[in-house]
């Protein structure tokens, strides 16, 4: 029913402003991490090198296996924050529902550097915590374990990824039919095997996304690294972004980028049929 | 029969108590920033002594740290613009026209808001680079712009399939031309979505970091500025600028609910009001 026009005017700007500032760059840096480095001089030939340094050396597998272990770590805490929350605010809130929602959203509008800052405040060696510990006399000397540690990445991490977490797991159980959840009962299953039988099977889809969200977002971060990390919170983002900085690496710096992307759609396109596979309708 | 299925309200205490320590857990750490802004004796120790607004009398003759304001506000504003002005025809031909590579131009509109910042960045700032251009606040307009026409697309496509077509058609029966009706019809339609996309765009624009920290010159931002203070100490300053921010983050996230809860009846489920582009979903 539309002109050829109007359906140019509409689709051409857009396409072309996307395939200038977004594909093209993310297909140049796809093109750097074939690229490689002489005499601080980025040269166009076209090589597996930068993928064969990272294969072969234990620091950037190892960086890489610690960043999954820190995100596996933020997804499952966030989860188990996000999910009995989610379930308690659906089924359980009664009237104050939609008023305790809001206060799950406030927290995922909050700045993200203003809430790393403020466990970085938290954390410190002359931070609240450690100053509470001394004005209860528990210890005597400040604990400077709490920052600088992937405990603290961990934690400051799950606390900006729960909000993100909750949202599509709440979705999720909003749109279980409660006729479902009733019948259950009358057909004699008790609470808990409704929720195990009934409910959880049925949020699937919406724990996979949540899930998906904490890991993604956490593997690629860089910043809660260097603000509350230390040097043995060091993630795989900390070490592109090392080498597009003074190293001036950037070939090898893309191939990383590359794996991440490659990690992350991955991850994206798996959780994704499996989403589909669980939901009904 | 619903009489016969009571809600299983009894067996919540547990969860009610579990529930209110991740509450606590949520905004334990904005309490402590907000308590400390106030605090004579730097930002941490126990307990809070010599309260004061010393720290917001200095942040308020801080000119750097406004003059950084002054830029994000830019930065946002033309961001909101372009967003928007490539967001909506993006959402119109992915509402309503077929054409080659339609499924991969959805997806890569939307991989920004998926793909971790960093990779983003830096595919931006080789492509500056590349192009023999500086960076600028112009370079940080041109990422967030960019990145952000994902949550523009998705807000408004959302807008569109709950706009009511039958005007439309009735404009087009009666003569009105595309051009007139998406001016006449089709734009005032969606002025509660635009407006709600802009905002949400605004916001997440000004606290935007990871994209900011590789596009930036000479001239920062406000989390820019704040992050690179952090590297020199930390003083009760920026507990007053982020205390800001979040009493100015949350007055904009309520106008926002506002705005997008008043196009829909109450009888809407509440999450209806949500953005969508926070639903998780990638198709």
């Amino acid at each position: 029913m539309y002109s050829r026009a109007y359906k140019l005017a509409i689709s051409l700007p857009p396409l072309a402003w996307v395939t200038l500032f977004l594909l093209a760059p993310y297909a140049l840096m796809f093109m750097h991490s074939f690229w490689t480095v002489q005499d601080n001089q980025i040269v166009h030939t076209w090589s597996l090198n930068n993928y064969a340094k990272l294969v072969a050396s234990p620091v950037y597998v190892q960086v890489l296996l610690r960043s999954m272990w820190i995100a596996a770590r933020v997804t499952l805490f966030a989860l188990l924050l996000g999910y009995p929350l989610a379930y308690f605010l659906s089924f359980h809130a009664g009237p104050r529902k939609e008023l305790l929602y809001q206060l799950v959203i406030v927290p995922l509008w909050v700045s993200y550097l203003v809430r790393g800052y403020a466990w970085k405040t938290i954390l410190g060696g002359d931070g609240v915590l450690n100053g509470l510990l001394q004005f209860l006399h528990i210890t005597q000397h400040p604990v400077e374990f709490l920052l600088y540690s992937p405990f603290a990445v961990v934690l400051t991490l799950t606390h900006i990824y729960t909000p993100f977490t909750f949202l599509p797991i709440y979705a999720s159980l909003e749109h279980i039919p409660r006729n479902l959840v009733e019948a259950s009962q009358d057909l004699g299953a008790s609470p808990r095997a409704t929720f195990w039988r009934v409910i959880l099977p049925l949020s699937v889809p919406g724990l996979l996304a949540g899930a998906t969200f904490a890991f993604v977002l956490t593997l690629g971060d860089f910043l809660a690294p260097i603000l509350v990390g230390g040097p043995g919170g060091t993630m795989i983002s900390n070490i592109v972004q090392t080498l597009f900085g003074a190293a001036y690496q950037w070939p090898l710096g893309s191939a990383i980028a590359v794996c991440i992307l490659v990690l992350v759609l991955g991850l994206l396109f798996a959780t994704e049929r499996v989403e589909r596979k669980w939901t009904f309708s | 029969m619903s009489a016969a299925a009571p809600q299983p309200r009894t067996k919540a205490g547990g969860l009610g108590i579990y529930a209110a320590a991740v509450f606590a857990f949520l905004y334990f750490p904005i309490v402590v920033l907000v308590i400390y802004s106030f605090n004579g004796a730097g930002v941490g120790g126990f307990p809070p002594r010599n309260l004061t607004l010393e720290w917001y009398r200095i942040l308020f003759s801080d000119r750097a740290i406004w003059d950084a304001v002054l830029n994000s506000v830019i930065v946002a504003l033309a961001a909101v613009m372009i967003a928007l002005s490539l967001g909506l025809p993006a959402a119109l031909a992915l509402d309503r026209v077929s054409f080659p590579g339609k499924a991969l131009f959805r997806r890569l509109v939307l991989l920004p808001l998926i793909l971790p910042g960093i990779i983003t960045g830096l595919s931006l700032l080789m492509f500056v680079r590349y192009t023999g251009q500086k960076l600028s606040l112009l370079t940080v307009i041109l990422g967030h712009g960019t990145a952000l026409i994902s949550v523009a697309t998705t807000e408004l496509f959302a807008g569109l399939q709950k706009m009511d077509r039958a005007q439309e058609e009735a404009s087009l029966d009666l003569g009105a031309n595309y051009w007139q009706t998406f001016w006449r019809v089709t734009l005032p339609n969606l002025s509660l979505p635009l407006a709600a996309a802009g905002l949400l765009i605004f916001t997440l624009s000004m606290d935007e970091i990871a994209v900011t920290f590789f596009l930036i010159g000479r001239d920062n931002t406000l989390p820019l500025e704040i992050w690179g203070r952090l590297r020199r100490g930390m003083t009760p300053e920026i507990n007053a600028i982020s205390t800001l921010i979040f009493i100015f983050s949350v007055a904009l996230i309520l106008f926002w609910y506002h705005l997008r809860t008043r196009g829909q009846s109450s009888a809407e489920p509440l999450l209806a009001a949500e953005p969508e582009s926070f639903q998780g979903k990638l198709r």
